[in-house]
């Protein structure tokens, strides 16, 4: 077997008919970075732009009170809704590394599932998009409270307002060592850049309690 | 959400894991496994899913994208992947001789992601 596992990979179609993309067997080990923020910020698109396979979707259903104000009885109802979540993934050292991209909602009734997902990650990408720099507040302080290393990017979408970085920082309330860097999620080479800032962060500031569970 | 897929929920997790409710701590998302060996036929019918992805493949998956192949919450899969694990129906996959201990996990990544722009 060769090193270009994109082009060794067996694909197949399996019993419902969707395409599977196996892991190619020279992979021995596999990373995860999680990819957050609000709805519609290109999380998907990022995904799809640097992901070796065709992306692929995961849903997980969720039950949540949803206590209502006119409730009398004590006992709040349960919702069930469905999270969907799409992945990708990059083949690296030379086929024996597999990097997984997880595309994982960020607002803040996820918690439970950010604590079951996102476990093990490396750190996060957190898009933002400056039409709506709310919506990352809950992203940011998921991953505040689980203790995962992140790095900010902006998105820019076309026509979107831009800020001088001072003030994207105050508005995020970011750290002074938090990288804030710019991309365009519909663009490989950009993707690419923003996780690789990214991870030079993670390299700089790693946390002792990865050391520990990756051994 | 779209399209005539059945209701994951009609179904408990616990029914479709055989009463497990707990994954291994080293099954995640991102966990490769390849298939090893063993009779099937004691096995329930979402493991028995499971195993048919690997029939004949030259290959592994992460824990993902069986999900995603079967249509099964990822949390599910967790943990029918655990039991397989433990019944030695599915493994890890052993690293070559040259891969070397101090393999940096991080290194690695930034070198990989690097090696791409």
């Amino acid at each position: 077997m060769d090193c270009a596992p994109s082009s060794d990979r067996a694909d197949r179609t399996d019993e419902s008919g969707r395409a599977v993309t196996y892991v190619p067997a020279t992979v021995t080990r596999s990373a995860k970075i999680v990819v957050a923020g609000g709805f519609g910020v290109g999380k998907t698109t990022l995904i799809g732009s640097v992901s070796e396979v065709r992306p692929l979707r995961m849903e997980e259903p969720i039950t949540q009170a949803s206590t209502g104000v006119d409730d009398l009885r004590g006992t709040p109802h349960k919702t069930t809704t469905t999270v969907a979540m799409d992945f990708g993934r990059i083949h690296m050292a030379g086929g024996r590394l597999a990097l997984y991209l997880f595309g994982l909602p960020g607002q803040s009734r996820f918690q439970p599932l950010w604590e079951d997902l996102a476990e093990g990650a490396l750190g996060c990408l957190v898009l933002a998009d400056t039409r709506d720099l709310d919506a990352s507040h809950d992203a940011l302080g998921l991953l505040d409270g689980a203790g995962i290393p992140y790095a900010v990017a902006i998105n820019t979408f076309p026509g979107a307002p831009e800020y001088p970085e001072a003030e994207l920082r105050e508005a995020l309330a970011l750290e002074p060592a938090t990288p804030l860097t710019y991309l365009d999620a519909r663009d490989r080479i950009s993707s690419l850049h923003a996780l690789i800032t990214l991870t030079e962060y993670l390299t700089e500031h790693r946390p002792a309690a990865l050391l520990e569970s990756r051994r | 959400m779209s399209g005539p897929r059945r209701d994951p929920d009609m179904v408990r997790p616990y029914v479709r894991t055989q009463g497990r409710i707990r994954a291994r701590e080293d099954v995640r998302l991102e966990s490769v496994v390849i298939a090893a060996t063993g009779p099937t036929d004691t096995l329930g019918p979402d493991a028995r899913r499971v195993m048919r992805l690997f029939a004949g493949a030259n290959g592994g998956l992460a824990v993902a994208d069986i999900a995603a192949a079967l249509e099964l919450p990822p949390s599910t899969v967790r943990i029918l992947v655990s039991s397989l694990m433990d019944s030695g129906h599915l493994s890890s996959p052993v690293a070559a001789i040259d891969d070397q201990p101090d393999f940096d996990l991080l290194q690695e990544v930034l070198r990989g992601l690097r090696s791409l722009v």
